[in-house]
């Protein structure tokens, strides 16, 4: 019987079966944060244990670090005990931190692939959901909890039940407006937020293998809004491309090497998926979430439902959604008043994002008294964008070209909104209060925001075109 | 771990679908190194944008502001990894967790922490549901790990399924890390094998190997 990916990272990658029936899988590339790797550290300590790896084992500073331009570890004063802490322990354990100011710095989903650190069937744990962003290499990642940290950082193993296997298929040619965000988000709305659960996800079909690599990180950065603990898409010519020459990748005979192996992972033809889906996204148009899980997603042209045009045991939900967002049944997404516009986050802060929202942003001006954030995913990404005038374009047009960080993503270095504001944000989930106490946050992709920050308002398709 | 073996108590019904990690521990802004986490726990949804309570909120009730059992609905607590959304329930005594699904992540999280975490049919969940709203805090209910059994007032019962391998490291308490570590040969050896297949495995930094 055929194998898929998910199927040979894994094999190649158990250790043994613990005696408890679960399985012990090796895990090649560690990076923890300064939000939960301090309890983690400190638990290790008290139990007389160190980091069985630190070769393998790095520290990212980015959920707490302020985006504001210019910072230092004291602009943002509640996160610099975060940072210190992990500072501290780190070098205690010999862990490698990609601190403030340093080449490496930025959200560690999108520094472990350019970097050239995650490789296509590696294994990847991070103590942060969002791990499952490098599948878009064909690495299979976990995020985890801090208990699960602290095992990986004792025996570089996780204790895993083997999950099954799921594939989409992404039908079709996308719209010249949508990109993979879209993808994602129209994924959403057909398998909902737990249609994966239990499930890794491969996303396979003509979309998935015509995405760059950026967009394949975006799409798998989603998998669990998915309900999936991990997605992947299987390595090809463009990611072995993408790789080559950065700087931790193999180099030379190695990469050769690395290179015969990596052709051998994507799913056999025979493969077998305990769960096949089809999503039709030919001529896909721009999608947006309407209400507060990343699942109520619409087309940028189209219209809040109306509960009473649904059955009634899905009403509740639906009316508390719309309450919460501060919209009337069957109202018309486009047109409403933005207040602020965040573009960034590990989902959607790789450069040929901040490319696609510039493009849009030349030569405008943000509306006025909209508050708009580019926070570009790293440091390196910031670097590339300054060097093509990237930089010039946002802050001409009024936005702040802030420094990387999760920033208005997860809220946890004090960026976010005011109850009742309207927020276009590029990031991953539109939950209640997540940007902010009342704060209404509608998941974009990168072009939809930008427009959105020059019209001050929801803008639909005609009106993005008009604005190319 | 503490071991889990039996719980009789308050269940609290908290009947609501995909409810997700950010609403039960918010992060946001003032995130603190220490945490007072029953105090965490719905943040947002138990008090008013004023920051006074409201009182109709399930968790502001008197009868459940501490609680031995949280009864909630499908894909139970979907959303981010953060451990947090799993302490600020121990915080308030809860180690028990009934739903008819939990997202993945956190049901990890539960067994982690010493919490049973139970998935029930749609009918058992029905049943219990309906018990446990009626109840409303006046009548215990009991969860017993050794017999599987779940049970409360009016003579209810009800049989769940747990995993032969989470019940017997609940039971036991067993550290994780420390299982994991009674196999430190095998993982030596896989670390030797790997070096030799996928060389670059075994290396991360800017080295041509």
């Amino acid at each position: 019987m055929g194998r898929s990916l998910f199927d040979k990272i894994w094999d190649a990658h158990v250790v043994c079966k613990r005696m408890d029936g679960r399985e012990l899988l090796f895990i090649d590339r560690h990076i923890t944060h300064e939000l939960h790797a301090p309890h983690a550290f400190k638990k290790l300590k008290e139990a007389g244990r160190v980091v069985r790896r630190p070769d393998i084992t790095f520290s990212a500073l980015d959920h707490t670090p302020a985006s504001t331009p210019g910072r230092d570890d004291t602009t943002n004063p509640e996160g610099k005990p975060f940072m210190d802490a992990v500072r501290a322990a780190s070098r205690e354990n010999k862990v490698r931190v990609f601190d403030l100011g340093d080449a490496e710095h930025g959200i560690s989903h999108v520094v472990g692939p350019e970097i050239g650190m995650v490789l296509p069937g590696a294994t990847h744990a991070v103590p942060d959901s969002h791990a499952c962003t490098v599948g878009g290499l064909g690495a299979l990642a976990f995020g985890c909890g801090t208990t699960e940290l602290e095992h990986v950082l004792a025996t570089q193993v996780m204790a895993l039940v083997r999950p099954k296997r799921m594939r989409v298929h992404l039908e079709g040619k996308i719209g010249a407006l949508a990109s993979a965000k879209d993808v994602a988000l129209k994924v959403l709305s057909q398998i909902g937020v737990s249609g994966g659960r239990g499930h890794i996800i491969e996303f396979a079909g003509p979309v998935a293998r015509a995405l760059s690599i950026e967009g394949r990180l975006t799409l798998c950065n989603l998998t669990i809004e998915m309900g999936s603990r991990s997605g992947l898409v299987a390595p090809d010519d463009k990611t072995f491309e993408w790789l080559h020459g950065r700087p931790w990748a193999p180099k030379g005979a190695m990469w050769d090497r690395a290179l015969a192996y990596w052709r051998t992972l994507p799913s056999d033809e025979d493969a077998v998926f305990e769960r096949e889906v089809i999503v039709d996204c030919d001529g896909l148009q721009p999608q947006i979430t309407w209400g507060t899980d990343p699942a109520q997603v619409i087309e940028v042209n189209g219209r809040a439902p109306d509960p009473s045009a649904l059955p009634v045991e899905q009403r509740g939900a639906v009316e508390r959604a719309l309450d919460y967002m501060g919209l009337k049944p069957g109202e018309k997404i486009a047109g409403l008043p933005v207040h602020r516009v965040f573009i960034g986050s590990c989902t959607n802060a790789r450069l040929p994002d901040l490319q696609e929202a510039a493009q849009i942003v030349r030569g405008q001006h943000v509306a006025d008294g909209v508050f708009a954030l580019v926070s570009a995913g790293s440091a390196s990404v910031k670097r590339e964008a300054e060097a093509i005038g990237l930089d010039k374009i946002f802050r001409d047009a009024g936005f702040i070209w802030g420094e990387s960080a999760c920033s208005m993503c997860a809220g946890a270095n004090g960026d976010g909104g005011k109850a009742g504001e309207r927020i276009l944000s590029t990031t991953n989930r539109n939950f209640e209060n997540r940007q902010g106490r009342g704060v209404r946050t509608h998941l974009v992709g990168p072009a939809l925001a930008a427009a959105a920050a020059i019209a001050g308002k929801i803008v639909d398709v005609p009106q993005m075109k008009a604005g190319d | 771990m503490k071991a889990f073996t039996s719980v009789t108590g308050t269940a609290i019904p908290f009947i609501e679908d995909d409810v997700n990690t950010d609403q039960i521990a918010p992060i946001g802004a003032g995130a603190r190194m220490s945490e007072d986490y029953a105090h965490t726990l719905f943040r947002h949804r138990r008090r008013g944008p004023d920051g006074a309570e409201i009182p109709d909120f399930v968790f502001n009730q008197p009868q459940f502001r501490t609680g031995a059992i949280l009864v909630s609905g499908r894909n139970f607590g979907c959303g981010s990894s953060r451990e947090s959304a799993v302490w600020t329930f121990l915080a308030i005594g809860v180690t028990c967790i009934i739903a008819r699904s939990f997202a993945d992540m956190y049901r990890e999280n539960c067994l982690q922490n010493g919490i049973l975490p139970i998935t029930l049919s749609d009918e058992q969940a029905d049943r219990l549901e309906a018990a446990v709203v009626a109840a409303n805090g006046a009548s215990p209910f009991t969860v017993d790990l050794h017999s599987q059994e779940l049970s409360g007032p009016d003579g209810l019962k009800i049989s769940f399924e747990v995993s032969p391998a989470d019940r017997t490291r609940l039971l036991e308490g067993l550290d994780d890390i420390g299982l994991t570590m009674k196999h430190r040969a095998e993982i030596e050896a896989f670390e030797k094998k790997m070096a030799e297949a996928l060389p670059w495995s075994q290396r991360a930094d800017a080295s041509s190997l």
